[in-house]
């Protein structure tokens, strides 16, 4: 238990100005070592160490002590450094706090203007034409599909709905960058992943109505999908809970050394989360390769991003946790999708973590139970719905290819509208889930109290037909 | 086309409403380390009242607390437009951003927070958004908030805080938006939990527990929030905590309850008069340190008991009244004791009318019970 610690003031100050548990933690510990040729090290042990900081002094009284020393202190010490975990810690004789991080924000990756105009000419070879049109016309799906779904909540047929509005580009085009293997663990309003990777609008349509083909049989609140064959873990309203699991997730995958990572979605409101800084520090410290991929939106419900948080984001948190980050317009389908495809790269190829804020809007209300017109200005929904919309940005785009037309597009609309409406009503018509599928699934096997359970719910429905339901085969 | 139940089982109806008997009990509020602060304020039935539902309650109460002590807040996710419940509209008008605010999206933090704001002398009113989202702060709560005065030697409390969270079905909510959490909170010595049945409980319960020295954790019936409508005393008073209410007095069997599910059970008990069973319903309002005087008057009274709530009926509250009962009444009572509850399953969506304790569920327990 002894310490190698500097005689020359510098050193001293360091031990008084640091003084607490960490810091007799490293005493402890001695796996640091003095690395400058001014220095002549010395042994001392834990308790010459807490004598040292007593007789120096702590806290405030401490940083009187220094202004006093300084003006004997020498300049040699700027040359110092010490090596520290984590890399060699330079000294310095100013005392300078960091800034804070709101002066020089971090720029914003983007590949299209505000009106579709390329800005950087070489994306015709990142993007073919087929990939190009399959991205637009998803997106196109992915905003009928929520306008569809929501209007049916509307008239009362499901009792919930949120949709991804002015989200389309981050949607799609992460999905687009990724491959099938990754595995997905989604906040709630990424169902255009999903879409993406070949759920049928008929499998939305059962889990919003929780039919019987509703994979999650019937017992969560629409939106909340889930498809093990589509690599795509089942939405769970608790946030931030997904970010830690992604790691775990990201680890089993690197442990058998698949070329494949974990992709996890969430909202700037989430990152606010305990587990959100949990999750970042796990992945960064156990080399996880998991892409963090926060929707910053500019609102949690009724809640600014000002009240929020005072970083630069997210992405600055990124960079805080050891991990590498980048920010991206959000609402640009190519910005995306490119930077999606290079952090799936180094995630898989470095094995480690990877972070991207993706800057857009939520253009819709929170979901059906909210009305944000409350709490924010009309203005600026118009103005993120219309002059900043992703989809009409990337129209622009795709048609001064020459690659759509207005014949396609209102092809494209009817036939999807054709088949939405026939994914409701054949969802309508599906019967209700069996009423066994209460009871099963809490446990692999049903345990005794629930089988009871259920036999005495029986007896309940027969005596009391009109209590209950009707559909609900037993 | 078939057309997705929304709402209420026809089972139990949510509507029925109850007066409490008689005025208001005296109760003196406290300070957060328990010097008395305010004037005994009783309520007589000549204050003017007022007919509102129960999130207009939680408002009033809201606001009376601000008024009357310059050092409260009111805080929480969406708190500062009102809240998704609507409870604290007006308040950041009223009083400012300082004192009712948005916090970041972090219930361990919103309730850390408050610990310390409460630890400093201050009444810190928490809001969670949905008692499902109550779990971050579990740590907090359990480990601190309960514990706070205890590990000190009474040197520290954080008496000051009080915990709101809108708990309970709601037809819709499935799994995370329908959790009745009380019991876990109820095997946690040191802070008291708290559910009102109604408008007029519900302010002056909620009012108590800002003002009462100990944390507590007070969950909302949040069906009854547009739903319940009551005439409400427009002044500030305060119902007594850990002070059970006899709603409905009877003499065959006893149920107890709490918060939403009172009003099935009311049912269940006019049901069963129609078949020449009188009914005494008790309401515990608080939950620990709960009433077991007034629950075992009543059992030696009738000799049965039934304890009826939503959350799963394996660990729930009704365990313990039930053991404390048999402690208490092993050779007064004529049958076991009867508990209607939720079943021991995650709460399910399209399976809500099934997984509920129904009026007729509990109807059909009291007839087993009477003729055991
Ligand atoms: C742990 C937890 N606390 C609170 C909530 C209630 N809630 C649901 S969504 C939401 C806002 C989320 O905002 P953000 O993460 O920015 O996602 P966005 O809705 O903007 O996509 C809140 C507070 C919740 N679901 N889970
Ligand atoms: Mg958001």
């Amino acid at each position: 238990m002894a310490v190698c610690l500097k005689t020359s003031r510098t050193a001293l100050h360091y031990v008084r100005t640091r003084p607490g548990p960490a810091f007799t933690h490293l005493l402890n510990r001695t796996f640091f070592s003095c690395s400058s040729h001014h220095c002549n090290p010395r042994i001392i042990s834990t308790n010459e160490y807490r004598v040292h900081s007593s007789f120096l002094g702590l806290g405030s009284r401490a940083s009187q002590h220094s202004k006093a020393l300084k003006v004997e202190d020498h300049d040699h010490s700027e040359n110092e450094e010490w090596d520290f975990p984590g890399g060699k810690v330079p000294f310095t004789t100013k005392i300078k706090f960091t800034d804070d991080s709101s002066k020089d924000r971090i720029p914003c990756y983007r590949i299209l203007d505000n009106c579709g105009q390329q800005i950087r000419s070489s994306t015709s070879e990142m993007i073919s034409k087929e990939l190009a049109v399959k991205l637009y016309s998803s997106m196109v799906t992915l905003q009928m599909l929520d306008t569809i779904f929501n209007e049916a909540q509307r008239q009362g047929r499901i009792s919930f709905y949120l949709t991804s509005n002015g989200e389309e580009a981050i949607n799609i085009a992460s999905a687009a960058a990724l491959s099938n293997d990754d595995v997905i663990l989604p906040q709630y309003r990424e169902h255009g992943v999903l879409l993406w990777r070949g759920f049928s609008l008929q499998e939305f349509a059962n889990q919003l109505f929780g039919n019987r083909s509703d994979y999650g049989k019937g017992r969560q609140m629409p939106i909340h999908y889930g498809s093990n064959k589509l690599n795509y873990i089942t939405v769970s309203s608790p946030l931030a809970t997904q970010i830690p699991q992604a790691v775990g997730v990201a680890y089993s995958l690197k442990m058998e050394k698949r070329d494949a990572c974990a992709v996890t979605y969430f909202g700037d409101g989430s990152s606010s989360e305990g587990d959100f800084h949990a999750g970042l520090n796990l992945a960064a410290v156990l080399e996880a390769p998991v892409i963090f991929f926060c929707r910053n939106n500019g609102w949690a419900i009724s809640t600014p991003v000002t009240d929020q948080f005072r970083s630069d984001g997210i992405a600055a948190k990124g960079q805080a946790y050891g991990i590498p980050s980048i920010r991206v317009d959000g609402n640009d389908v190519l910005a995306v999708y490119d930077a999606v495809r290079e952090a799936r790269e180094m995630a898989i190829k470095e094995q480690r973590p990877v972070l991207i804020e993706a800057l857009t809007y939520r253009v819709g209300h929170h979901s059906t139970s909210d009305d944000s017109t409350k709490y924010r200005a009309i203005e600026e929904i118009e103005q993120w719905k219309t002059a900043r919309n992703p989809i009409s940005r990337y129209r622009n785009w795709v048609e001064s290819n020459g690659w759509w037309n207005e014949e396609q597009e209102s092809e494209l609309r009817g036939s999807i509208r054709k088949q939405l409406m026939n994914a409701i009503q054949v969802a309508e018509q599906i019967e209700k889930p069996l009423l066994a599928d209460l009871f099963t699934d809490v446990y692999h096997e049903m345990p005794s109290n629930l089988q009871e359970q259920e036999r005495s719910l029986t007896e309940t429905m027969k005596k009391h037909p009109q209590d209950f339901p009707s559909g609900f085969a037993v | 086309m078939l057309m997705r139940r929304i709402g209420r089982s026809s089972g139990a109806s949510r509507s029925c409403f109850f007066i409490s008997r008689g005025g208001f009990s005296t109760t003196t509020a406290t300070s957060p380390d328990g010097t008395t602060l305010l004037p005994t304020k009783t309520s007589t039935p000549s204050s003017s009242t007022k007919s509102i539902n129960l999130f207009t309650a939680i408002n009033q109460a809201l606001h009376i607390a601000l008024e009357s002590d310059p050092r409260s807040y009111v805080f929480g996710e969406d708190v500062g437009f009102g809240g998704v419940f609507r409870c604290s509209t007006g308040l950041a008008d009223r009083f400012g951003k300082k004192r009712v605010f948005n916090t970041p999206l972090c219930e361990q933090g919103i309730v850390g927070f408050g610990i310390g704001l409460a630890a400093m002398g201050n009444r810190a009113i928490a809001e969670i958004q949905f008692a499902d989202y109550i779990y971050p702060a579990f740590d907090q709560i359990v480990n601190e908030a309960a514990k706070f005065r205890y590990r000190s030697g009474n040197q520290f409390n954080c008496g000051g805080l009080t915990i709101r969270a809108p708990y309970g079905a709601v037809g819709h909510g499935g799994h995370y938006h329908s959790q009745s959490p009380e019991a876990f909170f109820c095997h946690v010595p040191g802070i008291k939990v708290v559910i009102p049945r109604s408008p007029r409980e519900a302010k002056g319960l909620l009012l108590s527990c800002i003002r009462d020295p100990n944390p507590v954790v007070f969950f909302e019936p949040k069906w009854l929030y547009r739903l319940a409508v009551e005439e409400v005393p427009e002044d500030d008073y305060m119902l007594p905590l850990s002070q059970a209410e006899v709603i409905r007095e009877g003499s065959d069997i006893t149920l107890v309850g709490w918060g939403a599910q009172l009003a099935v059970m009311e049912q269940a008990c006019a049901d069963a008069e129609k078949d020449g069973i009188s009914c005494e319903l008790i309401d515990l309002r608080t939950l620990i340190p709960w009433d077991k005087e007034t629950v075992e008057a009543s059992v030696k009274k009738t000799g049965r008991l039934l304890i009826s709530h939503e959350a799963p009926v394996t660990g729930g509250f009704a365990a313990e009244i039930s053991a404390s009962l048999v402690e208490r009444c092993f050779l007064r009572l004529e049958a076991p004791i009867a508990r209607v509850c939720g079943l021991d399953t995650p709460f399910p969506l399209v399976f809500e009318p099934f997984y509920m304790p129904t009026k007729n569920k509990i109807l059909d327990a009291i007839k087993a019970t009477v003729n055991y």
